[in-house]
């Protein structure tokens, strides 16, 4: 298969709230001329926390259905979130490496005329810029260098189950890092950098409370370290860090007020898109404190 | 209850926990254990032992699937795979979080976990994307798909029994 062929994933959570997400991964896939398409007729990936948890051969099979659209067309499926990462990467591997499992799953699939056949990979656009692009490739077509201090959010599934993923070391990875660092800006290290934003596993939707607990240590760490906003990759954790934000402001009386942006977000800045062109605008976090800081810098270029 | 033995049915997908020594870096390493009743290293012991509590155990769904535990157990035990299947025997038998029903049904009506609404449509139109995406939001006959196979796949049972 192509690597260069794209279908573009959009999962729910983007497409359904957070568009802005959407938009700036439009902008910087035509920005860097990569060959995409949105894929046709998608339904939650399923998630992985709730769908999974519940009944693995529905997981499967709707999973088998999106892989077998993009199949189909001939094209690598291309996520921008780690929830549909894991879960269509997972459910690919399951099926590819189990002909019990696929035969399964393509008895349910012959019903609305499918095949699952095993044809494609599944990407996300992190592991994808970093292999296919490289930092350096990515920072010779930056046009505004951002000067952000950013606390990196990697979020669990993109980087583990680590025998599935094999993006190295998941302690103290590094790919995401150069990725920030190619757009000008600084990632800085901060306590429990790679710890969860409290959103998967069905936290979030069943016990709201208890993962807004982990999301405000988190939050505090980074806080403590100063920086001028948080980078992530994962709708979902996305959600948490910015709408988590408002919820904590209305509990507690906490206010973080840390933008929170998608890498794509980030890096639509770098390339000279607006907040609004790439819907920052649109969080729960509004910070006027950041936007003058980026106002600045592009001023001054 | 129906009879369902835990340790065997981890055995069948490649979670054999019986190779636990009960050392605790899963629950020392878990973010959830930081701040709720969640100790991993006793869901695991509760599993070997068949110890069917932890089927109706509300701590069982306060693990976020993070793999940390999986990552760092030095037994190379499948952890998070495993409570995945301890969820699925659950929810087979019964129990399942009155939340975790709303977002099943969301799918079987919506073909999402998380479905459109008037305020993201408006969002949308303001970025100058269509207001529907190009998913099953916007094209009928694709969710009637999604429903056939959550049909076939008897998920709408599964989800519908009365705790």
């Amino acid at each position: 298969m192509n690597p260069d062929k794209l279908s573009l994933f959009l999962g729910c959570i983007i497409p359904n709230r957070y568009p802005g997400i959407e938009k700036a991964t439009k902008l910087c896939l035509d920005k860097l001329e990569i060959d995409w398409i949105d894929l046709p007729n998608a339904s939650c990936c399923p998630a992985p926390g709730v769908f999974r948890s519940f009944d693995r051969s529905t997981w499967l099979a709707i999973a088998g259905r999106n892989i077998s659209i993009s199949e189909e067309l001939e094209r690598d499926i291309l996520t921008i979130c780690n929830g549909c990462y894991g879960s269509l990467a997972d459910a690919n591997n399951k099926l590819k490496n189990s002909e019990k499992l696929k035969e399964e799953t393509n008895q349910h699939l012959k019903q609305i005329n499918k095949e699952l056949r095993g044809t494609i990979k599944i990407r996300h656009i992190i592991e994808y810029l970093y292999r296919e692009f490289g930092p350096e490739d990515i920072n010779e077509r930056v046009e505004y260098p951002l000067n952000f201090n950013v606390a990196l959010h990697y979020g669990c599934h993109l980087i583990k189950p680590s025998g599935e993923r094999n993006l190295g070391n998941v302690e103290r990875p590094e790919f995401f890092d150069e990725l920030i660092e190619s757009t000008g800006a600084s990632s800085l290290d901060y306590p429990d950098k790679m710890e969860c934003c409290g959103a998967g596993g069905g936290v979030r939707s069943a016990l709201h409370d208890k993962a807004l607990d982990i999301t405000n240590h988190k939050l505090s760490q980074i806080k403590n370290r100063g920086v001028d906003c948080i980078v992530n990759a994962c709708p979902f954790c996305h959600m948490q860090l910015d709408s988590g934000q408002a919820e904590l402001g209305e509990k507690f009386g906490i206010d973080y007020e840390i933008p929170v942006l998608h890498y794509t977000q980030l890096l639509g800045l770098a390339f000279g898109y607006t907040p609004a062109e790439l819907g920052i605008n649109l969080n729960y976090v509004k910070n006027q404190t950041f936007l003058d800081k980026l106002e600045e810098t592009i001023t001054e270029q | 209850m129906p009879e369902s033995d835990l340790s065997e049915e981890l055995k069948k997908t490649g979670v054999d926990i019986l190779k636990c020594m009960q050392c605790g870096v899963c629950s020392g390493s878990c973010p959830s254990g930081r701040q709720m009743s969640l100790n991993i290293r006793k869901i695991i012991k509760k599993a070997y032992t068949n110890d069917k509590n932890i089927l109706t155990d509300k701590d069982l769904w306060m693990c976020t699937t993070c793999y940390t535990c999986q990552e760092r157990c030095p037994r190379g035990i499948k952890i998070v795979d495993g409570i995945y299947k301890i969820r699925t025997v659950a929810v087979r038998e019964g129990t399942m979080l009155s939340e975790h029903r709303k977002v099943s049904h969301l799918l079987l009506e919506t073909g999402h976990a998380v479905p459109i609404n008037e305020e993201t449509k408006q969002k949308r139109e303001q970025l100058g994307l269509d207001s529907l995406p190009e998913t099953v939001s916007k094209h009928p006959k694709a969710l009637d798909d999604v429903k056939i196979i959550l049909k076939s796949c008897k998920f709408d049972e599964l989800v519908s029994k009365k705790e």
